[in-house]
């Protein structure tokens, strides 16, 4: 009998290369064995060789996804390490840049989920709902996609006062579809029997992985960086944290779909409450210094660290992208299901291997591999912060 | 010995020449409604046909460590099946004297060849996603036998004969089998079947495009692949056929026959179509339950009601 069956790293499943072992005793899963790397392109490595207003740029290619979440985080990383206040104006047309990009996350999530049971009907329906909120991104930053509207000290593009009006209606069209969705996915008995009770991941495992994001709110466990650590003028919007209970692929879908409405809620509040004004601080040089920006990404906790030396590149920027918690967590959800499920569990934390690319520790003792220990990584760490260190010395 | 009409009958018409393009044709509308239902165009009538002869102009690729005549063979064996099946419904349906006693039981027979060859074959292939795919058919295939024959067992029953013929005049003199209460009960269990037959959602278990990428025909590619798509296009073909007969009064193709006839069975693809495109794939487990449990039940609540008379 067949004991390995892979998944990847190129498989219809998967929207970008990774590659999933599963360990097999008929259709049953016992093990899975999780191997990343295959796109890494070293981002870090390049924003240190590009200037701070260049990185923005290059940290929406983080992501295509989350090509609003990764410069949000780095502005305000370096927006605390200057310690100066973004005008009002701008801090609303970031939140609505950002809950956008939230809604065509988490559509294009649902999309995915319903192609991966073979509901493709749900694919193209939830596909087409998301055509309108491209649309309004359009109409707000410019861009369909990367957006290129964050900017450190504030944005890059003001939204025209008379467009605003033409939003409403939109998001009025966009609050029903996503009802009727909502109603789709919630109702139907065959998802249920697919969906309820699979790749649970309780609320104890959720914090065991450090899971994030919706994967950890379907579990039960709050966490919600937008609360925890109001940026912007997130203090200053309306909205709830949606929680459900048993950390099920169900209500992970749930959990997003919930998600939709309070994010139309905060576009909603924040085009009410914006007033026309300036929409970027002057930022004439970079000091030296550390800064930390911490951003609720569709995904989950998004964070970035940059380090300033005065010059005007970043001498280091690190970035942490939610994903690399959460698939850690296939770990635990996967084994025990069938591989019909398996892939549909690995898919439900919304994966975005292209930001969790980096050197991981491997489990021994599943196969032969070159492994990495806790100390290893410490030293090769000591080393390139002494590379670092002689290069700058040296200059 | 074989009158020689018989090689031009399987060849050219109702056989392999009719049913490949009527089954392609099928396919198309398919392709088409589904498109509709979710909210895109949908490709032009001749698309299958163009990817047909797209795949014909490919590379064949054998795996290393697959058998070569068997991952070759039995998709062939498949398609030759299912024409066969074809041939002998059509030719019962155009003309009943051709029916022989016991054809319902022969085309039921044959018409599992294909899945079967179907196993064989991506067994042969040595892929794991293959075998995976093919040992999911198998249980498939024990899953929806059982009830699909208890449902034509129903009609069988009614006519007292084991031929097209009976079960034509039958239905030609008394009525279609869907106006009775046991009719209608079987024909629901037997389109279920046939969604599993056809491999079309919610039962496209063996295939599973995103756990499987193709499963149990993942290694198949250009003329081996168009052999394997043409056998699915003529099972598709075949199927809605069967039910008509069986259930609805048969195919004709005199006066005004000829438009309820073509009504009748784009009617039935649609039906199958619109099942596939609102539901999301079940797993094999859930499978086996629903058609060993509930389907099983109606399909013997129908033999019942069929001895009880009505």
């Amino acid at each position: 009998m067949v004991k390995k069956i892979p998944i990847g790293p190129f498989h219809p499943i998967l929207e970008e290369p990774e590659f999933f072992e599963l360990h097999v005793d008929g259709e049953n899963v016992t093990e899975i064995d999780m191997k990343i790397g295959w796109s890494h392109r070293g981002i870090e490595l390049l924003s240190e060789h590009k200037t701070w207003d260049q990185v923005p740029f290059l940290v929406e290619r983080v992501c295509g996804i989350c090509s609003c979440s990764h410069p949000f985080a780095y502005v305000k990383a370096v927006e605390d390490l200057l310690g100066i206040e973004v005008p009002l104006r701008a801090q609303y047309i970031r939140l609505i840049a950002a809950e956008l990009e939230r809604l065509h996350s988490h559509l294009l999530w649902t999309g995915l989920a319903g192609h991966f049971i073979g509901y493709n009907t749900v694919f193209m329906w939830a596909w087409k709902y998301r055509e309108p909120v491209l649309d309004i991104l359009e109409a707000v930053t410019g861009n369909r996609n990367h957006y290129a509207v964050m900017r450190v000290g504030g944005v890059r593009r003001d939204l025209p006062q008379d467009e605003i009006q033409g939003i409403f209606p939109i998001l009025d069209q966009l609050w029903k579809n996503n009802e009727l969705l909502t109603g789709a996915i919630v109702d139907d008995p065959v998802i249920h029997a697919r969906t309820k009770g699979v790749g649970v991941l309780g609320k104890a495992m959720c914090r065991e992985y450090g899971a994030l994001g919706p994967t950890a709110r379907a579990g039960g466990y709050d966490v919600d960086a937008r609360r925890d650590h109001p940026i912007d003028a997130y203090d200053k919007v309306d909205f709830d944290v949606i929680l459900c209970e048993n950390g099920d692929v169900f209500d992970k879908a749930v959990v997003r779909q919930l998600e939709n409405f309070e994010s139309i809620k905060i576009i909603r509040q924040c085009l009410e409450q914006m007033e026309p004004g300036e929409i970027c601080a002057e930022v004439h040089e970079i000091p030296p210094g550390e800064g930390l920006g911490i951003y609720e990404a569709p995904r989950g906790e998004v964070l970035h660290y940059v380090r300033s030396d005065g010059g005007n590149m970043p001498m280091r920027h690190k970035i942490r992208a939610p994903s690399f918690n959460n698939i850690l967590t296939n770990e635990y959800s996967v084994r025990g299901s069938t591989i019909a499920d398996a892939g549909l569990i690995t898919a439900a934390v919304d994966p975005c291997y292209s930001c969790t690319e980096r050197v991981g520790v491997i489990d021994r003792g599943i196969d032969d591999r070159y492994i990495l220990s806790e100390g290893d990584l410490i030293r090769l760490s000591q080393e390139k912060t002494e590379e670092i260190r002689k290069r700058f010395a040296k200059e | 010995m074989l009158d020689p009409i018989y090689i031009v009958y399987y060849l050219i018409f109702p056989g392999f020449l009719f049913t490949a393009v009527a089954g392609l044709l099928t396919t198309w509308v398919d392709r088409k409604v589904s498109a509709r239902v979710q909210w895109r165009v949908g490709p032009p009538w001749f698309q299958p046909f163009a990817d047909m002869i797209k795949l014909l102009g490919k590379e064949v690729i054998v795996p290393v460590g697959a058998r070569r005549t068997g991952f070759l063979l039995w998709p062939v064996v498949g398609l030759a099946a299912a024409t066969l099946a074809s041939m002998i419904l059509w030719l019962s349906n155009l003309w009943p004297g051709t029916s022989f006693v016991g054809d319902t039981i022969v085309v039921i027979y044959i018409m599992t060849i294909p899945a079967i060859s179907m196993i064989l074959g991506a067994s042969a292939s040595s892929n794991p996603l293959g075998i995976v795919g093919a040992s999911r058919e198998m249980k498939l295939l024990f899953a929806y036998e059982l009830p699909l024959v208890i449902a034509v067992l129903t009609t069988i029953y009614k006519v007292g004969s084991f031929s097209f013929q009976a079960v034509l005049a039958h239905q030609a003199q008394e009525g279609v089998m869907l106006g009775s209460v046991s009719g209608v009960i079987a024909f629901i269990v037997a389109i279920f079947c046939t969604q599993a037959k056809l491999n079309l959602l919610p039962f496209d278990i063996p295939e599973a495009e995103t756990e499987l990428a193709g499963g149990s025909h993942i290694e198949y590619s250009g003329a081996a692949l168009a052999v394997v798509k043409l056998n699915m296009a003529i099972m598709f073909f075949v199927m809605p056929v069967f039910l008509i007969t069986v259930f609805w009064g048969g195919i004709a193709f005199t006066g005004w026959h000829i438009l309820t006839s073509i009504l009748k069975y784009v009617a039935i693809v649609v039906i199958l179509v619109l099942i596939k495109n609102t539901n999301p794939r079940v797993r094999i487990d859930q499978a086996v339950r629903f058609f060993w449990g509930p389907m099983f039940i109606l399909s013997v609540a129908a033999m019942v009601l069929a001895v009880l008379g009505y």
